[in-house]
């Protein structure tokens, strides 16, 4: 480790691989810190993305592709089904990763384009003065300060980059997903299927979610919305698996806090740029977060390359950065924001009527764009408000 | 005070992501909360795992 980077990113998850794989790659010195001592562990994930997205982010690997899903099935809480999938576009929709394997590839990526990886190194303290900022590294008992000029906070859903840096990225209680996860061993699944079971008593203000690792193991687990649940997100789950899996073997327990805030005002201060979950990238809907913190990483690296050639680190440059985050990641957890407010709010009477009401169709776009069209068409008095925001944005 | 039990807490971090008051921070597999704590509670109503308890000072 140097005392002097172009930019140092906190946090080896895929946000910041991303951000600093793309910063080396454009030819600036980079530090990528992991506090943890093994990147990717404990997971903190259910592992699921869209296929085709991931493509376009990254060279596919099987290394760390546990399972091809075609379709996804969702439960009303009186049991109806709604099933969407591609299948008839002739091609599997999504990926379980194996997260542990993932990430660490990532920050294989940015080692390989000359990032400086290090883990077991955690910041505990930020100072800004002169146009450069200094972090204070913690790393394995000892304190370093290392400084440059644009700081990348990639630091997941307990970021303190932000707070230093006074971006308000505050959760309330009804911004946030209390999740806990099981893997599961021998037990039956459709293993090209991912479930999810929605219900004011099975999981309220979440969802519960099957996700396939294989034949017969599969990432069962749950999110609540901390403000609406009455028990912890583990005891719902407890409940949901001795219904559902009474012989299942948990091989491994992840738990984890998913932000549901969806897009924060701005992201970034003079020198500092957050992505991912530190950012409050993930959708408010789905929960999912993986794609987005990547493609905020890689914006924040790009935007790190021109501050550094204009040497200007100010919020006012690093805001092109934002622009380019909220046109795209922040459109669409903004859309979702409304519809998860929305949806929070319906009784479990009121979920079974909306599935009802499309249980016949087979919703071929499988995304929340696909199943909501359908539901606004079929429902225009329950989903009123949420026409004009909706529809318009096709 | 807020205590945590160290045997059900599974280090996930999401009491840190609720706290508004810096007061509390994840290293590796240990929580720490310090004395900006409010006891406002929203770290204990977020853990996913009901690791965090309202302990009696004396
Ligand atoms: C139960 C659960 C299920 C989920 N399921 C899905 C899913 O199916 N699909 C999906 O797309 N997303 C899912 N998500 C969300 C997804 O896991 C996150 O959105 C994603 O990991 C965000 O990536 P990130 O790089 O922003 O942060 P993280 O992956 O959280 O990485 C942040 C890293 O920063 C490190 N760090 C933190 N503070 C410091 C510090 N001070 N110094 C140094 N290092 C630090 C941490 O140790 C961590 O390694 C799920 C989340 C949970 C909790």
């Amino acid at each position: 480790m140097k005392t002097d980077y172009d930019v140092i990113v906190v946090g080896a998850g895929p946000g910041g691989s991303m951000a600093a794989k793309t910063a080396a790659k454009m030819g600036l010195d980079t530090l990528l810190i992991e506090k943890r001592q093994e990147i990717g562990t404990p997971v903190r994930c259910a592992e699921g993305v869209s296929k085709n997205e991931l493509k376009d982010l990254i060279e596919l690997d099987e290394r760390w592709i546990a399972a091809d899903i075609v379709g996804a099935k969702i439960y009303a809480p009186d049991g109806t089904e709604l099933r969407m999938s591609e299948e008839r576009a002739g091609s599997e929709v999504g990926y379980v990763l194996e997260r542990k394997i993932f990430d660490r590839h990532l920050a294989r990526l940015a080692a390989r384009e000359g990032a400086e990886v290090i883990v077991k190194t955690r910041a505990f303290g930020l100072e800004r003065s002169n146009g450069v900022a200094t972090l204070k590294l913690m790393h394995q008992g000892e304190i370093f300060e290392v400084s440059a000029p644009i700081i990348i906070g990639a630091d997941g859903v307990e970021s303190k980059v932000g707070q230093w840096a006074g971006i308000n990225t505050s959760l309330k209680l009804n911004e946030i997903e209390s999740c806990v996860q099981y893997l599961m061993a021998d037990i039956d699944i459709e293993p090209e299927y991912c479930h999810f079971y929605l219900g004011n008593k099975v999981a309220p203000g979440g969802y519960v979610w099957i996700f396939p690792k294989g034949e017969r193991e599969a990432n069962v687990g749950i999110g609540v919305l901390a403000s609406r649940a009455r028990r912890t997100a583990k005891e719902y789950l407890d409940e949901f698996v001795k219904r559902t899996f009474p012989q299942g073997s948990i091989v491994e327990i992840v738990v984890g806090g998913v932000p549901v805030k969806g897009p924060i005002e701005r992201a970034v201060s003079d020198n500092v740029m957050l992505v991912g979950d530190a950012a409050r990238h993930t959708d408010p809907i789905t929960g999912g977060g993986i794609l987005n913190a990547m493609k905020a990483g890689i914006y924040a690296g790009e935007v790190a390359a021109i501050a550094i050639e204009r040497k200007d680190y100010s919020s006012k440059t690093l805001a092109l950065y934002d622009e380019k985050w909220k046109a795209t990641i922040g459109k669409t957890i903004g859309r979702n924001l409304l519809i998860k407010e929305k949806f929070v709010k319906f009784s479990d009477n009121e979920l079974n009527k909306l599935a009802h009401s499309i249980a016949k169709y087979e919703v071929e776009e499988m995304s929340v764009r696909g199943l909501m069209t359908r539901l606004i068409l079929k429902n225009p008095k329950l989903l009123w408000d949420l026409k004009d925001v909706f529809l318009k944005a096709r | 005070m807020i205590s945590v039990n160290r045997f059900k807490c599974a280090y996930c971090g999401a009491c840190i992501g609720v706290c508004r008051f810096d007061a509390n921070e994840l290293i590796e597999t240990w929580v720490e909360i310090n004395d900006n704590c409010t006891m406002c509670m929203a770290c204990v109503k977020v853990c996913p795992v009901g690791a965090l308890e309202v302990v009696d000072e004396n």
